[in-house]
């Protein structure tokens, strides 16, 4: 799949091609299923699609009765509606009755750039990863969200998938293996380390490229599980390169930023950057990539975080 | 009025009333005990808990998790009490737990938790979660080719939310006949009455725009109730909606149509006046 592929469009496909291995996956949506792209299961088997309308509550409980019926059902909505207008039948149904509920958040960040501040979804990790007995997935680009499709259908509890609308920067990690709960270590370095988790997993690699011209040599690390999250690899960098940078296309307020801060605190401490949509609602823009730099999720904002965090370390640098 | 195509001797109906009455004193007992509850609108479904558990239902308290039994959910969670009641009686678990209600370490929680109580279907609190769960629920059915039933019980103040709607215009465009929603409708809510917080009327007309079968009757008559619980499973196409009239805090003189008692706790007194009250009626 190329890169330019939009993290939808991997879903997507991945998940009308999962439907012919477990017959047990049925899938709702809640009118957006061409914006989702939950509409190629639904042209495949047409018996296994619910369309409910706007009415995504209502839809988040419909998938617990499968549950509990013994389907596992993939629940599709834009992400700030699912963690929302839905939230309490995500916690009081899916995650406190503990049923086998698949949510995927579409449109995630600011990737509905057009649509503005009410479509755009940057609380949604903060909200999710709040919730007891969730597990968080972010792919960073339509590759991997098609391998995660069988993994989350596998697994049995409740998840979240963070979904966007667009595309992103190849993360490259094909041939590493995706497991849940488990970081990924992209690439090698002991200056500082980058830990980023969904699109802004490549620009973590772009900014790595210019801070080795700068004579730095960053780890990046890909968080593709908020929750569970691996604290012993963000540990392990922060004992290893004393410096750390988070980045996510989400507020820094409770998401990746806030759960490797929550992580370093009780684990190793060290200087840590958080780059993310500051505390402040966004607008709309001409394109997500357009509005992320706005936002301060530039590569240059990445780079610039990072030798702020080594500038930090202990006896300076 | 439910049509009468099914006879219920009056030996039944007894037997019913006789449980209807011990759920009643049990649920009180309960709450008392606890210092906690809810119970007016444990009273008001007393009946509808009755013919359904003693009677109607298809479940087997030996496997509560037998895949082909007729589920329960209790949407209007608040009233646990009866349907904690009804479970220890029906054999789901020892009466003795009961009287440990609301203790840390009991799977007796304050609303029913599926994950904890043997024979619970499905969690409920807040409100508005059991239409729409049901609807998926049948739907997983109807998918397996299994015939279970599942029955709905709504309280009339949570037919003032939204998503109950969505759900019940999702049951109606499923065609989900297997699906009986009761509504337990007593006229009072934790504020006051139902009518003047906010009024459901027309809400026979109601269901029937949303494409429901609708069924009414007097939900402390229990020929009326079982004949209603009959009726549906005959009606196909659609889902059945029964619109139960019943009495806040029925059979308890000083609870009945009172708000207070939606969540109020009888003190020893009071305890004593609504035993002698339900044990001295037929």
């Amino acid at each position: 799949m190329s890169a330019a592929v939009a993290i939808r469009e991997g879903y997507g496909r991945a998940l009308a091609e999962y439907g012919a291995v477990d017959a047990k996956v049925v899938v709702l949506d809640a009118d957006t299923a061409s914006s989702t792209f939950s509409c190629y299961f639904a042209e495949r088997f047409p018996d296994r699609f619910f369309n409910v309308g706007i009415a995504e509550p209502c839809m988040v409980d419909m998938a617990v009765g499968f549950a509990l019926g013994g389907k596992v059902p993939f629940v599709n909505a834009f992400a700030a509606l699912l963690s929302l207008r839905a939230l309490e039948q995500v916690r009081t149904c899916v995650c406190y009755a503990r049923a086998n509920v698949k949510l995927v958040g579409g449109f995630a960040g600011v990737s509905d750039f057009k649509d503005g501040p009410t479509h755009h979804s940057i609380t949604d990790l903060a909200i999710m990863r709040a919730l007891p007995g969730m597990t968080v997935i972010v792919p960073a680009d339509a590759t991997e969200a098609a391998r995660w499709v069988p993994i989350v259908a596998a697994l049995d509890g409740p998840v979240f998938m963070r979904v966007s609308r667009g595309s992103a920067l190849p993360a490259g990690n094909e041939g590493l293996p995706l497991e849940v709960g488990r970081g990924l270590v992209l690439r090698a370095g002991r200056d500082v380390t980058l830990v980023a988790t969904g699109t802004m997993v490549g620009r973590c690699l772009k900014a790595a490229d210019e801070l080795r011209k700068m004579g730095a040599e960053a780890r990046v690390l890909e968080i593709h599980t908020l929750k569970p999250i691996d604290a012993d690899l963000i540990c392990r960098a922060a004992e290893e390169t004393g410096a750390l940078v988070s980045a996510e296309e989400h507020s820094v307020v409770g998401g990746l930023g806030g759960a490797v801060a929550e992580v370093l605190s009780e684990g190793y401490p060290a200087p840590l950057e958080r780059v993310g949509i500051a505390d402040r609602f966004t607008h709309t823009g001409p394109s997500p990539e357009a509005l992320m730099d706005a936002f301060g999720l530039s590569v240059e904002s990445i780079v610039a975080a990072a030798r702020r965090a080594m500038g930090r370390k202990r006896g300076g640098r | 009025m439910a049509g009468a195509t099914s006879f219920h001797p009056e030996s039944l109906l007894a037997e019913l009333a006789e449980h209807a009455r011990a759920l009643r004193l049990e649920s009180l007992a309960m709450i008392h005990r606890r210092g906690a509850g809810h119970p007016g609108g444990s009273l008001s479904a007393a009946e509808i808990v009755a013919a359904l558990y003693f009677h109607k239902l298809r479940i087997d308290p030996a496997r509560p998790d037998w895949p082909e039994r007729d589920r329960f959910v209790l949407s209007k969670g608040h009233a646990a009490a009866v349907l904690y009641a009804a479970l220890a009686r029906r054999g789901f678990f020892p009466r003795e737990d009961l009287e440990r209600w609301g203790a840390v370490d009991c799977h007796l929680g304050g609303h029913p938790d599926r994950t904890k109580t043997p024979g619970v279907d499905m969690t409920a609190g807040f409100l508005g979660h059991g239409l729409p769960v049901g609807v998926g629920m049948a739907l997983a059915a109807r998918m397996q080719g299994q015939a279970y039933r599942i029955y709905v019980l709504l309280g009339d103040g949570e037919c003032q939310g939204g998503v109950l709607w969505e759900a019940a215009m999702a049951a109606a465009k499923y065609q989900l006949s297997t699906v009986t929603a009761i509504v337990d409708y007593n006229d009072v809510q934790l504020d006051g009455a139902v009518h003047e917080i906010m009024p459901l009327e027309p809400l026979v007309e109601k269901w029937h725009a949303f494409n429901w079968h609708v069924l009414e009757v007097n939900g402390h008559n229990l020929r009326q109730v079982l004949e209603a619980l009959d009726t549906a499973c005959e009606i196909h196409g659609r889902p059945t909606v029964i619109i139960a009239h019943t009495t806040k805090g029925k059979g308890v003189s000083f609870m009945e149509n009172r708000a207070y008692w939606h969540g109020g706790v009888p003190n020893e007194a009071q305890m004593k006046q609504a035993e002698a009250e339900l044990r001295g009626k037929p």
